[in-house]
């Protein structure tokens, strides 16, 4: 590779470059450098980036290269994983043995894991290079990345306009060619609506089916960890990568882990597509609906179904998520008392323990992560636990009922994944509860427990627009395939924001 | 969201969240505690939506897979070392966590 060739790698799919790799026409040091370039040249306008790794990511390349020359030298190039020599960014919740891992929060500024994350484990197993952390609103709380105690991080499509949250850093990096793909987390909607927002794909697998473990703990029954890719084969190569039991998340589930990219070409001939009523009423903007309907339509010329269906008690969803998340936000960020790891405030003189994990966490913590905190501590207390949080856990049963009952009339449910295209910084509701109306179709999965991905769809006023599908317990393939259909129709796959100076 | 009737108002008093706080140990100034009293009363306000639902006979669901208890087989595992553990401790002393005395000298005297 030369001269110009050499400026797109960073902004080629996964797979794309997995071939070069494998016929020896690029190497991993070529691509990582020019990730590394990429970086260099847009990072202080996008600020995607936490933590960085420059030495470590060309060791890797190195590696991977060593490996692929062996291969080839053996005629063994089937041996070579697809993410082998693939730059990845990480999510700041995903522990990095070695790698600082803060959740961006000032709590764990300094904290430097002395253990992988299943899934960083994973990858590096695969053979992927890991360049750095991805930025996020704080303790993954936000919808914005506008909570992270570092910096903010800005939208490649139009650097006025928020990235989304929580995994923003991770899907503006995959985006702007500061990453290949990436690991973000979806506790109820933090990998979907950033990728909608970048115009990229992101998956929130089925409960269960990655491990949790390593990753920061936020509201364990609906954590979920998952990929951020440039398209949808990208998307199902990651799953295939990082899904499957794991002895150490008892939550990790034991049941096997179909060859997700061999139900990439398969269309949507015959597939039964459901459109929930409660998600198409007035909500959204007429740029989402236009594209999202458009979507709709080219499926069905596709071969699909277009079936209506009932979630009747879906308006409810949003209400369900915040109690049962900042219920266990609230106990698990217990844990974060600054005694064994953690801030430690300065002039603490005459304070006892508890005072001293108050100030900790008082000074420790931003706003919003206190606020839920707060929320959560107040649902959970006695007088209120029954009328809030058992009321919440009881409606949690009849929503998940509910959408397991629509899943039987069709194979996956659609909607927008968020109710607007990226919207400008200045445009912020202050308000945190019209802030929460963001995740007003994305929440419903993680309380189910289902899969749920966002595919690039089409423009509204020049940004992109993510369609959600949701799909039944354990059933990415079809959300796969269905994926794979609105990007071929959608015109969207090839799409590339400005700001790398590369758009196609 | 449409249609959203409240049913009853919750306001959160300045005492109730500063008990709160106390609770959750996060020591809070004036300024977060008024604000956090407003949020909580109108996020709270909200959420009372769900008196609505007629949920009475439904079993809570804290968890969406059917899985109970996966056990692993109670084996000594390889585990961080000593100083692993106290890597990122923002206070030690030797092999310990350094915390204000717990028990005062009085007490100690005492007991």
């Amino acid at each position: 590779m030369s001269g110009n060739a050499d400026a797109t790698l960073c902004d080629m799919t996964l797979h794309e470059l997995h071939d070069m790799l494998l016929s020896g026409q690029v190497s991993s040091r070529e691509i990582t450098s020019d990730v590394l370039a990429r970086i260099d040249e847009v990072e202080a306008s996008v600020g995607a980036y936490v933590t960085r790794d420059r030495e470590t990511a060309l060791k890797g390349a190195d590696a991977a290269d060593e490996v692929i020359a062996r291969a080839r030298r053996d005629r063994d190039t089937g041996a070579i994983g697809a993410l082998v020599g693939i730059p990845v960014v990480l999510k700041d919740n995903v522990c990095t043995r070695g790698m600082r891992t803060t959740c961006c929060s000032k709590m764990l500024e300094d904290f430097i894991p002395t253990y992988d994350a299943a899934v960083t484990a994973r990858l590096r197993e695969a053979g992927a290079v890991i360049v750095g952390k991805g930025n996020m609103d704080e303790f993954a709380m936000g919808s914005t990345t506008q909570t992270s105690v570092f910096h903010v991080t800005r939208n490649p499509w139009d650097l006025e306009r928020v990235p989304g949250g929580s995994s923003g850093g991770c899907a503006a990096a995959v985006a702007a060619g500061e990453a290949v793909a990436s690991i973000g987390t979806d506790t109820g909607g933090s990998i979907r609506q950033p990728a909608s927002f970048c115009g990229v794909v992101g998956l929130k697998p089925t409960y269960g089916r990655v491990s949790r473990y390593g990753v920061v703990a936020f509201a364990s029954s609906l954590d979920t960890v998952g990929p951020i890719t440039r398209d949808v084969r990208d998307c199902a190569i990651m799953l295939k990568a990082i899904a499957g039991r794991d002895g150490r998340d008892s939550t990790s589930a034991p049941d096997a882990v179909p060859d997700y990219s061999s139900c990439v070409e398969r269309g949507v001939q015959g597939l039964r597509i459901g459109i929930p009523e409660q998600f198409f009423g007035p909500g959204m903007t007429d740029g989402v609906r236009t594209a999202v309907e458009r979507a709709l339509r080219a499926l069905e010329d596709a071969g699909a179904d277009i079936v209506e269906v009932s979630l009747p008690l879906a308006e409810h969803a949003l209400a369900v998520y915040y109690l049962v998340a900042t219920a266990e936000a609230s106990s698990n960020m217990a844990r974060l008392d600054g005694i064994r790891y953690g801030y430690r405030p300065e002039g603490r003189g005459g304070m006892d323990v508890a005072d001293l994990m108050s100030a900790s966490r008082g000074q420790g913590f931003g706003m919003e992560v206190k606020r839920r905190i707060m929320l959560g501590t107040f649902v959970l207390s006695s007088g209120n636990f029954d009328a809030f949080y058992g009321r919440a856990l009881r409606s949690r049963r009849l929503l998940a009922e509910d959408v397991r009952r629509a899943l039987t009339e069709c194979d996956c449910l659609v909607s927008p994944t968020a109710p607007t295209v990226a919207f400008r910084f200045d445009e912020e509701p202050d308000d945190p509860l019209a802030m929460y109306l963001q995740d007003i179709y994305t929440t419903l999965a993680n309380l189910a427990g289902v899969p749920a991905i966002s595919v690039p769809c089409g423009l509204a006023d020049g940004m992109p627009v993510g369609l959600q599908i949701m799909g039944r317990m354990f059933d990415e393939a079809t959300l796969i395939r269905a994926g794979r259909a609105v990007e071929l129709t959608s015109g969207m796959d090839a799409a590339r924001p400005k700001v790398g100076g590369c758009a196609k | 969201m449409q249609g959203c009737r409240v049913v009853s108002e919750v306001s959160l008093s300045r005492e109730e969240t500063a008990r709160l706080a106390e609770l959750a140990r996060l020591s809070l100034n004036d300024e977060e505690l008024a604000r956090i009293a407003h949020d909580l009363t109108e996020i709270i306000d909200y959420m009372e939506k769900l008196a609505g639902i007629d949920r009475a006979h439904v079993r809570p669901m804290s968890h969406v897979l059917d899985t109970v208890n996966a056990y692993r087989d109670d084996c000594a595992e390889p585990s961080l070392s000593q100083e692993e553990a106290l890597a990122n401790a923002p206070d030690r002393q030797g092999q310990f966590f350094r915390v204000p005395r717990i028990i005062d000298a009085g007490e100690a005297g005492e007991a």
